[in-house]
């Protein structure tokens, strides 16, 4: 008696692995494409973007002179609509110094206290945001590109893992919403596949721009699991698999979502 | 100073309907929500809006708290003759902020 019913438990678990499975390259779709028209036409047109703000505060921002070194990011970069281009869509990235892979405003803290010798920024502070806002919007309509070699490897493992196993109160897994449940509703909302194209980005429940740390640890308390704080290296493995997991996706940035 | 994006041709033919979109930023905060030790956030908001075309008021808005911040107002008007726009918003605080852009009549 007991066979079959292994037979049966063997079938189920398949099922699932098989539910599991990375969502195929050419069928991923951006958050953009789960949004209502209204959505969209804020973030189709700069004007009516309320991100714009903190894009143009980033620029002022870039052209400051800063820290004990007196110098602005200009001053070492240029012009960001040059030197800028593409950087985003290559981050997180591995930082020989610091032996793991760092994201867009760790390097751009990094930038602070070794070029500048300045004071870091805070995490989901005004200016960061509007900085990471500015460099990202260079990269805009460029494919996501994560650098996928020997070095970075591990830590994109981490994050798959991060990514894929249960965790919390609720014992879920962010897999089991954004790759086995995309497109089906959660509490009324869609459920989108998670690929975080265009952040930092203006969210219209925050009601003002946010990073995708802000966004990660939103669903980590939603799941009832361990809030990492800002920048630890837990919360930019995920950021790094999920920026690998969208890698040939157009940037956004910055984006509007609900 | 609060930042403002206005968005509304710079030519356009006489006897046009034209689109204006006006975006401010501004935190709208409503007075309503308690702040980490319990007690309300004091009411920052926009309270009125004016556009004025030629010196001439063709549209005028008031806010309140419910209104999401970074107010975006749209509106239309018939160009009329070549001049300005002029935009005014004022609000608690002593907030004040405006705005102008020219157009051209053909």
């Amino acid at each position: 008696m007991t066979r079959p019913t292994a037979a049966v438990f063997m079938l189920a678990t398949l099922g699932a692995a098989a539910a599991a499975a990375d969502i195929p390259l050419a069928e991923r779709k951006s958050g953009y494409d789960f949004m209502a028209r209204e959505t969209r036409a804020m973030q189709d047109d700069d004007t009516v973007n309320p991100a714009t703000f903190w894009v143009l505060d980033g620029e002022t921002v870039w052209r400051r002179k800063e820290g004990s070194a007196g110098k602005s990011c200009a001053d070492c970069h240029g012009d960001a609509r040059t030197g800028m281009k593409g950087v985003a869509a290559r981050y997180p990235a591995f930082n020989a110094a610091r032996g793991r892979p760092v994201d867009l405003e760790q390097r751009i803290n990094i930038c602070r206290t070794e070029q500048q010798r300045a004071t870091p920024l805070a995490f989901e502070g005004k200016e960061l945001l509007a900085l990471t806002a500015y460099i990202g919007e260079q990269s805009r309509g460029m494919p996501i590109d994560i650098a996928d070699d020997a070095r970075v490897r591990p830590f994109l493992e981490a994050g798959r893992a991060m990514f894929t196993e249960r965790q919390g109160q609720l014992n879920l897994s962010c897999a089991q919403c954004h790759d086995d449940n995309w497109g089906q509703k959660l509490a009324g909302a869609p459920i989108p596949q998670g690929h975080p194209t265009g952040y930092p980005l203006y969210r219209l429940e925050w009601q003002m721009l946010g990073s995708l740390q802000r966004r990660l640890r939103n669903c980590l308390f939603g799941m009832r699991a361990v809030s990492y704080p800002y920048g630890a290296s837990e919360l930019v493995d995920l950021e790094l698999y999920l920026m690998w997991r969208a890698r040939g996706m157009p940037v956004e940035t910055p984006a509007v979502r609900p | 100073m609060a930042r403002a994006l206005i968005n509304a041709p710079a030519k356009a033919k006489r006897g046009e309907v034209i689109e204006i979109k006006t975006l401010i930023s501004h935190v709208m905060e409503t007075g309503f929500r308690p702040d980490g030790t319990g007690k309300p956030v004091p009411r920052d908001i926009i309270s009125e809006f004016i556009c004025k075309y030629n010196g001439e008021e063709i549209f005028r808005a008031e806010l309140f708290p419910a209104i999401a911040a970074n107010p975006f107002l749209t509106f239309f008007t018939v160009a009329s003759e070549s001049g300005t726009l002029s935009f005014e918003w004022t609000g608690d605080n002593g907030f004040t902020a405006s705005e102008s852009v020219n157009i051209t009549v053909e």
